[in-house]
């Protein structure tokens, strides 16, 4: 089947200027993309690219041969060339070392987050630029959007089950300018429907689940093995210091952790507060030590620059509807504003403040604590589908 | 050549392929014999009635006629489906037939060069990793053929099977068989030498280059023959074990129905790039080097990779500081220009070139690497659009 129109939208126009280069995983949200691009511009003006990024085994998500079988045919299908780039060094470089050092170093990074930030909206959109593309377009679910004084807006997706806002809480002017998403003001299921409508292979194809690059029978713990040596630790009374036992690998353990931990005296359950992997300790302790007031972030980045209320202290100079601007300016140097601290956690008021190079997070109520590495989100207080920033946790 | 370019985004219609190191397009002679057998001459060849009769006619003269081109008896001719199972018999097959007449002591070793198509060189990996031989991979110097120093170091008596290729693929450097032949002999006698000349067929005389390799691999696919057909040369002295169990033909060296058609277009390909070599090798080298010296002048900073008296007619591999070769391709295949980043896996994407590593080239070198192939169908056109579209692309990519 070739299809060249996309019921509801305006057909293919030779003289749009436009070229998109679509990034197609193989998966049904990409493949939806693409075929909404062919729609909305014309097969011409819209190529494919499948990443290769992994050359280790997998069987899910972004890696395997089998998607990027998917990703050529379903381009074949929509009439647009496909090419597949080979980014397999840089991501080793960003996005699987860094996952290895973290857990050695008692950290849980976000491979997605990272893959986002270095891969698809760094060096993706370079090539894309190289190769005379106005723009890169991915399968998330999410939104950009210009407000009238030409600022770029990131907003979270149509479908709240499937909001991807909070991977792309990177992403800056520059990168947004160039960037598309498709699918972002649709529900999965419209997107699932639409692409069986039009007949795509992947119409029914799972989405994909956890670390793309970690084969689901070996696991995390057999990935980081054959990687680097795990360790044994101590599990430690987070009030008492006492000792309660063992763990088999202080670098399996995360922050926040429920699962292994059981229960203490009080019948209740235990959460992980802390991990030393130096020291070869894992602290556990009752459900309120498992809980934060604040969060420390580092590699901050911001949709629209540092927030004037940052800045200038005291009265931020830009609109009412910027954030970081409270009614009374005070206190200096900070705004409010809502904090995510999950994929797809519920989002939480905070008020946020800048020490040196690092932003200091105070939530209005405690929260489980995040382990370090993870990201935090910063959403609009005024206009909560708007990603501000974010940060990676201390 | 002119072929229509829709789907491809091509800014302009005409489309130079120069990427027939990759494969080259069927010559009309090849279809021509092999239309018969794709038809009325359909029979096994294996049979006892007429059928089969007429099919095994036809399979007996290609084996009679690629035989005698590649400079070996026709009893010396296993026909396989391609290179890489040309390859992998070599390796496999020969080092298994030799490991058997050595039960002594440890495992045969196994010297290749570290140039070599992955068709070898992960057979040798595999090899060595199945059986526990060790593997000597040996690197080849700047100018992009074996380190004969290197190689006479590798081959010591322990040795049982070395694999040197006739000519790389990706820079199109012909390797010094004859030497090599001399060390191997000097340093590991009874060690059997393979050498896969796929490479070799379109451009050099195959049975004088290959004669000192008591195993010669061939693709037909890369001189104007059907994709699926090759052929292992196995001299007399020389033995393979077999890798398919089955039916037991090729006298037992490659069991399963012979591809006769592929065989037959196999032949009749070789027949008429044999006949026409010199002329060829004259009119096609000397477009090559147009291209190159044209290119290197257009282009500041370039660098053409291996010595030019030491390479086939058909292969120009330049590289081209601060530009990715990955997103050349792309540009290139716009400008309605078909070349090749050297290696590519099975997916299409670019992956970091072994050759060029082997040669001594670091990761941002070797990802610059442009491999402009021409055959015998390229003509003076083809140069020119190159020439006029090449220098803007790798403009633009700079800029």
């Amino acid at each position: 089947m070739r299809w060249h129109g996309f019921p509801g939208s305006s057909s293919a126009c030779e003289t749009d200027p436009v070229r998109v280069l679509v990034a197609m995983s193989g998966g049904v949200d990409s493949s939806v993309a693409a075929a909404l691009l062919v729609g909305a511009h014309g097969p011409r003006r819209v190529v494919g690219a499948t990443l290769k990024l992994w050359g280790g085994d997998s069987d899910s998500g972004c890696c395997s041969v089998a998607d990027v079988d998917d990703a050529r045919r379903v381009a074949d299908q929509l009439g647009i060339v496909h090419h597949v780039f080979n980014f397999s060094a840089e991501f080793e470089a960003h996005v699987v070392d860094p996952y290895v050092t973290g857990h050695v170093e008692g950290r849980t990074p976000n491979p997605c987050i990272e893959y986002n930030r270095h891969l698809k909206f760094d060096r993706l959109l370079d090539r894309a630029a190289d190769l005379g593309f106005d723009a890169v377009a991915t399968g998330h679910h999410a939104r950009v959007e210009r407000d009238p004084d030409g600022t770029w807006r990131l907003l979270r997706g149509a479908d709240p089950a499937k909001d991807q806002s909070y991977v792309l809480a990177m992403l800056g002017q520059d990168e947004l300018a160039r960037t598309v998403f498709p699918v972002g003001a649709m529900t999965k299921p419209a997107v699932r429907s639409l692409a069986a409508d039009l007949g795509l292979r992947t119409a029914a194809k799972p989405d994909s689940q956890d670390v793309c690059f970690i084969r689901s029978d070996a696991g995390r713990a057999g990935f980081l093995g054959d990687r680097v040596p795990l360790h044994p630790g101590r599990l430690v009374d987070h009030d008492s210091g006492a000792d309660l036992g063992q763990v088999a690998a202080v670098e399996l353990v995360t922050v926040g952790q429920r699962r292994g931990m059981g229960h203490g005296t009080d019948g209740r359950r235990r959460f992980v507060t802390a991990v030393d992997v130096p020291a070869r300790r894992v602290t556990i302790g009752p459900p309120e030590a498992s809980y934060a007031t604040g969060v420390a972030l580092h590699t901050v980045a911001w949709i629209d620059g540092v927030p004037a209320a940052l800045t200038d202290g005291r009265s931020g100079t830009r609109s009412s509807a910027r954030p970081g601007e409270r009614s009374g300016g005070w206190p200096a140097s900070s705004f409010d504003a809502l904090a995510q601290c999950s994929a797809h956690g519920a989002p939480v008021p905070c008020t946020v403040r800048a020490d040196a190079d690092e932003l200091l997070v105070t939530f209005a109520r405690p929260q489980r604590r995040i382990a370090p590495g993870q990201t935090v989100a910063l959403y609009d207080t005024d206009r909560p589908d708007s990603v501000v920033g974010s940060g990676v946790v201390r | 050549m002119s072929a229509p370019a829709e789907g491809t985004g091509a800014v302009d219609a005409y489309r130079a392929y120069l990427d027939h190191a990759a494969t080259t397009p069927l010559r009309p002679e090849a279809l021509e014999a092999m239309l018969p057998l794709l038809t009325d001459g359909f029979a096994n060849p294996s049979g006892a009635h007429t059928e089969s009769r007429r099919a095994r006619v036809a399979l007996d003269d290609a084996r009679d006629l690629l035989a005698e081109l590649l400079g070996a008896a026709p009893g010396e001719v296993v026909l396989t489906s391609g290179g890489t199972e040309a390859d992998d018999l070599a390796v496999h097959g020969g080092w298994e037939a030799l490991a058997a007449a050595r039960p002594e002591g440890p495992p045969p070793a196994v010297v290749c060069s570290a140039m070599e198509h992955h068709a070898v060189l992960r057979a040798c990996r595999s090899l060595a990793a199945r059986t526990g031989a060790e593997l000597r991979e040996v690197p080849s110097g700047p100018d992009g053929r074996i380190d004969l120093a290197a190689l006479a170091e590798a081959c010591r008596p322990d040795v049982g099977l070395v694999s040197v290729m006739a000519v790389n693929n990706e820079v199109g450097t012909v390797q010094p068989l004859d030497e090599v032949a001399r060390i191997v002999a000097a340093g590991a006698p009874g060690a059997v030498l393979h050498t896969d000349a796929v490479q070799a067929v379109p451009w050099l005389d195959v049975a004088r280059t290959t004669a000192p390799a008591a195993l010669v691999s061939v693709s037909a696919h890369k001189f104007g023959g059907p994709k699926g057909s090759g052929a292992l040369v196995v001299r007399s002295g020389a033995r393979v074990r077999p890798r398919l169990d089955g039916g037991g033909q090729e006298r037992g060296r490659r069991s399963g129905t012979p591809n006769v058609a592929g065989a037959v277009g196999a032949a009749a390909a070789l027949a008429v790039t044999v006949a026409e070599r010199d002329e060829a090798v004259a009119r096609v080298g000397a477009l090559r080097d147009r291209l190159a010296d044209g290119l290197l002048a257009r282009l500041p900073g370039a660098v053409e990779t291996g010595d030019r008296d030491h390479r086939v007619a058909g292969i120009l591999h330049l590289r081209i500081p601060g530009v990715e070769s990955e997103a050349a391709v792309v540009l290139l295949d716009e400008a309605g220009v078909a070349a090749s980043a050297g290696a590519a896996c099975s997916s299409g994407a670019v992956e970091p070139s072994h050759v060029l590593e082997a040669m001594g080239l670091d990761r941002r070198q070797a990802s610059s690497g442009l491999r402009f192939s021409l055959g015998v169908t390229t003509t003076g056109q083809d140069v020119d659009h190159a020439l006029a579209w090449v220098p803007g692309v790798v403009e633009r990519l700079r800029n």
